[in-house]
C-alpha cells in the first residue's frame, strides 16, 4: 500500500517460484546425498559398514522445497522489509524516542550490575567479561569504524597490553594503576610499529598484513620461553588495588579498614566497576576525538583518501594515530584481563578473539559507539544464553548472525551521526557513508 | 600589475613509461587573475595540475609559487599534503571527491583540518576542551558557515554531501578548498556536467573569489562560454606542448588553436567555430 505500483511488477507467477524451489531442492539434495543420505561407520572388527537413510534426506529435501516456496509468497506479500511500510508513524517517532532512551538506560543498568546481581557471581563474571569486549571494542572501532583501516590482528595489542602488566608486576613489583598507562603506551607504540609498513597497504592485503602480525605477536610470546614463560605463560599476577589497599581477608584488607565482612564479592564487583569506569573512558574519548580535527581527519580518511591529501592532511600521521588509539585501548583492556584472570598464556591470544571482536564492530554498525556495545553484548551474552542449546550452539549463533546481517547489512545501528551541526543534527544513511579502503 | 606572478611553471616534463604526457611545458599564472588551461581531450591538462598540486612527481622542470609576502617555494619539492599545508595550493577534481558521509558542514570543516589542529594543540588540548579550542572551532564553524551562505547552500548544511545535488556538490567543492585558504585555488573543470544557469553561477561565483579574496585561481575548462567570460589569460596546451597563450580574443582567433581542436572533420570546425564565437 505504500508503494501501489510494485505489485504487478513484482508477482512472478507460479512458474518462477515453483522453479526457484525446485533449484533450492536440487542444491539441498546435492548437499545433503552424503551427508544425510549415507551413514558410514566403524564397525565391530574395524571395517567400514554404512546404510543409507533416504526416508530422511527425502524428508529434507522436501522441507527445503516446500520453505523455498514459503519464503518466496511471504517476500511477495510483505514486499522489501522496510521499517517505513510496517511500523505505523506515530510508532516511529515513539522508536526515535526509545532510541534516544536505550544509551542511558544501558549505562545505568551497568551500574547497576553489582548491586542487582550481588550474589549471582556467574552474572557479575558474564558483565565482566561482556564489558571487557565491548571495550575492545570500542577501541578497534577507532581504526576500523572510524578510519576504515580493516584490522584483523587487534589481539596483538590485547596481548602487548596483558603481557606488559604482567611482567611489569611480576618481575619489578609495579602496581596495576602504574602499569596500566604503561600497558597502554607500550601497546600504542606497537600499534604505530604495525601502522608504519602497512601504510602503503589497503583493503585485503591490509587485512591479511595485520591477520599475520597478531600471529607473529603471538609466537614470539610463545617462543620467548625466557621471558614470558612460553605456553605456560604467566601465574599469580597481583591482583589490582584500592588506592594501595588490597581487597585482601587480612588485616590490612580494604574490608577490614572498613569494617565489614570480608567476602570474595568483593573483588569481583570492584573488577567490575575498574572494566566499566575504563570502557566508559573509552568511549568518552572516542567520541570527544570524533569532534576533533583528528577523529574528522580519520572519518574523512575512510571516505576519500585523495581528497584528504588534497586538502593537506598528513595521510601517514593520521593513520598513525587511529592505529595508536586503537592499540591504547587494547592495551588497556588486555591489563586488566591479566589483572582478572591473575594468569595469562598465549592460548588467550588467538586469531580467534580479534575475528570475534571484529564481528563485534562489523555487527554493531562501523562507527557507532551504541551499535557496538549492543553487539557485545548480543554476541558474548548470547553465546551465554544459548549455552542450554548445547551442540546446536554454534548452529543458532551461526543462523542469528546470519539472519541479522541480511536484515541489517550495515550493522544494527546503520546510521552516521555528524559531528557537528548548526541547527539539527541528521542520522546520515549508511548508503552514503563509505567503508573505507583500509 | 603585469610581472607579478604567482606561479611560474618551467620546462615541465611529465614522462609515464615511453608516453610523454607533458613536454617541456613553460607558462606562468598571474597574482589575483584567472589563467584557464584549455586544450583538447588527453592533451595532458589534468596532468599539469596532478603535477602542481603533488599528485605526480614531475620527471623534470620547476614550478615556482611566489605567496604575496614574497615567500618562494619549489613546488617540485613538496610532496602530497605539504603542497597544501605549507605551499596553500587547493584543488577541486574532476570527478567529484566530497566526503559523502559527511555533512556538507563536516567537509568544510575537514577541510580547516591544519588549522584546527594546531588550535587543538595537537588534540590534547581539544580533548579536555580548553577555552581557546572552543574559541577556534568556533572560528572554523564561522568560516564554514560564511562558505556555506556563499555558495547559497547555507539551510543544507546539516545535510549528507552525498545527497546534494550536482551543481550544489561542485559548489560545495570549491567551498572546501576556499576553506583551506588557499593563495593559488585549480579548479579541475568545475562547470563539467552544469547546466547553463548553474555554469553562469558558477562564472560569478569564481570572479567573486578573485575579487573579495584575492584568490589567484587556475583553471582547467571544456567550458568555452565559462573560459572566455571569466579569463584573465589562457593557455592552450596540445600533444602535452602549449600551442597559444594569451588573453582569450587572441587564443580564439588563433590558427593553431583553432586546429588543434578541429583538425578532423568540417562538421566539428563548425560547431566548436559556433561555440567560439567565429
Amino acid at each position: 500500500m505504500a508503494n501501489p505500483s510494485t505489485p504487478a511488477s513484482r508477482a512472478p507467477g507460479v512458474a518462477f517460484i515453483f522453479k526457484k524451489a525446485l533449484i533450492s531442492a536440487l542444491v539441498a539434495l546435492v548437499l545433503f546425498s552424503l551427508m544425510i543420505g549415507i551413514r558410514t561407520e566403524a564397525g565391530p572388527t574395524g571395517q567400514l559398514i554404512y546404510w543409507t537413510r533416504f526416508g530422511d534426506l527425502a524428508s529434507l529435501v522436501a522441507i527445503v522445497f516446500g520453505g523455498s516456496i514459503v519464503m518466496e509468497l511471504l517476500r511477495q506479500w510483505w514486499g522489501p522489509v522496510g521499517t517505513v511500510m510496517v511500523i505505523p508513524p506515530p510508532l516511529q517517532s515513539g522508536l526515535v524516542f526509545a532510541r534516544k532512551l536505550i544509551a542511558p538506560a544501558l549505562l545505568i543498568f551497568a551500574v547497576l550490575v553489582p548491586v542487582i546481581f550481588y550474589d549471582q557471581r556467574y552474572i557479575l563474571d558474564l558483565g565482566i567479561l561482556v564489558l571487557t569486549y565491548v571495550m575492545l571494542g570500542w577501541g578497534l572501532n577507532v581504526v576500523v569504524g572510524l578510519a576504515g583501516l580493516l584490522d584483523l590482528g587487534y589481539v596483538a595489542f590485547y596481548a602487548v597490553g596483558a603481557y606488559s602488566y604482567a611482567l611489569l608486576a611480576t618481575n619489578f613489583g609495579l602496581s596495576f594503576w602504574i602499569c596500566l598507562p604503561l600497558a597502554g603506551i607500550l601497546a600504542a607504540l606497537w600499534g604505530v610499529m604495525l601502522g608504519f609498513p602497512v601504510l602503503r597497504l589497503r583493503g585485503d592485503y591490509l587485512a591479511i598484513v595485520t591477520l599475520a602480525f597478531g600471529e607473529i605477536i603471538r609466537l614470539v610470546i610463545t617462543n620467548w620461553q625466557s621471558l614470558t614463560g612460553g605456553p605456560n605463560g604467566i601465574g599469580s599476577i597481583p591482583r589490582p588495588s584500592f588506592f594501595g589497599i588490597p581487597l585482601t581477608a587480612g588485616d590490612d584488607g580494604l574490608a577490614a579498614k572498613l569494617g565489614i565482612e570480608f567476602s570474595p564479592t568483593h573483588r569481583i564487583v570492584f573488577l567490575f566497576y575498574i572494566i566499566l569506569a575504563l570502557a566508559l573512558l573509552t568511549n568518552w574519548v572516542t567520541i570527544r576525538l570524533r569532534r576533533l580535527p583528528i577523529g574528522r581527519a580519520w572519518e574523512a580518511l575512510r571516505e576519500d583518501e585523495v581528497a584528504c591529501r588534497a586538502l593537506g592532511i598528513n595521510i601517514t600521521t593520521t593513520k598513525l594515530t587511529a592505529f595508536a588509539t586503537g592499540a591504547m585501548f587494547g592495551g588497556f583492556a588486555g591489563a586488566f584481563f591479566a589483572t582478572r584472570q591473575g594468569f595469562i598464556s598465549p592460548e588467550s591470544f588467538t586469531f580467534q578473539e580479534s575475528a570475534l571482536v571484529l564481528a563485534i564492530v562489523v555487527l554493531g554498525g562501523m562507527g557507532s559507539q551504541l551499535g557496538v556495545a549492543l553487539a557485545a553484548l548480543t554476541m558474548i551474552g548470547g553465546f551465554e544464553l544459548f549455552r542450554g542449546l548445547e551442540q546446536y550452539r554454534m548452529l543458532v549463533f551461526g543462523v542469528a548472525m546470519v539472519l541479522l546481517m541480511i536484515w541489517r547489512p550495515r550493522g544494527l545501528i546503520g546510521h552516521r551521526a555528524p559531528t557537528v551541526f548548526l541547527r539539527h543534527s541528521q542520522a546520515i544513511s549508511s548508503d552514503l557513508v563509505k567503508e573505507g579502503h583500509g | 600589475m603585469s610581472g607579478d606572478r604567482i606561479l611560474h611553471v618551467h620546462g615541465l616534463t611529465m614522462r609515464f613509461g615511453g608516453i610523454v604526457a607533458v613536454n617541456e611545458l613553460s607558462f606562468d599564472a598571474e597574482r589575483r587573475q584567472i589563467t584557464a588551461l584549455i586544450g583538447p581531450n588527453g592533451a595532458g591538462k589534468t596532468t599539469v595540475f596532478n603535477c602542481i598540486t603533488g599528485f605526480y612527481k614531475p620527471t623534470a622542470g620547476s614550478m615556482r609559487l611566489t605567496h604575496d609576502n614574497g615567500a618562494e617555494i619549489r613546488l617540485e619539492r613538496l610532496n602530497d599534503f605539504r603542497i597544501s599545508k605549507q605551499a596553500k595550493v587547493a584543488r577541486t577534481f574532476q570527478n567529484i571527491r566530497l566526503f559523502p558521509g559527511m555533512t556538507a558542514l563536516e567537509n568544510l570543516m575537514v577541510a580547516q583540518h591544519n588549522a584546527l589542529m594546531r588550535a587543538s594543540g595537537l588534540t590534547f588540548l581539544g580533548l579536555i576542551g580548553a577555552p581557546s579550542w572552543r574559541v577556534a572551532e568556533k572560528a572554523a564553524i564561522d568560516l564554514a558557515k560564511f562558505w556555506l551562505d556563499r555558495i547559497g547552500l547555507l539551510d543544507r548544511a546539516d545535510d549528507a554531501a552525498g545527497n546534494l545535488p550536482y551543481g550544489d556538490q561542485r559548489r560545495l567543492e570549491i567551498a572546501r578548498a576556499m576553506c583551506t585558504e588557499p593563495a593559488l585555488l585549480c579548479l579541475d573543470e568545475p562547470a563539467a556536467g552544469l547546466n547553463a544557469r548553474e555554469s553562469g553561477a558558477l562564472s560569478e561565483l569564481l570572479l567573486s573569489i578573485r575579487a573579495d579574496q584575492g584568490t589567484s585561481i587556475l583553471l582547467i575548462e571544456h567550458d568555452m562560454s565559462v573560459v572566455m567570460e571569466i579569463s584573465d589569460r589562457v593557455v592552450v596546451m596540445d600533444y602535452g606542448v602549449k600551442i597559444a597563450e594569451g588573453s582569450p580574443r587572441d587564443v580564439r582567433d588563433d590558427p593553431k588553436v583553432i586546429a588543434a581542436y578541429l583538425g578532423v572533420e568540417d562538421q566539428e570546425v563548425a560547431a566548436v567555430e559556433q561555440e567560439l564565437g567565429l
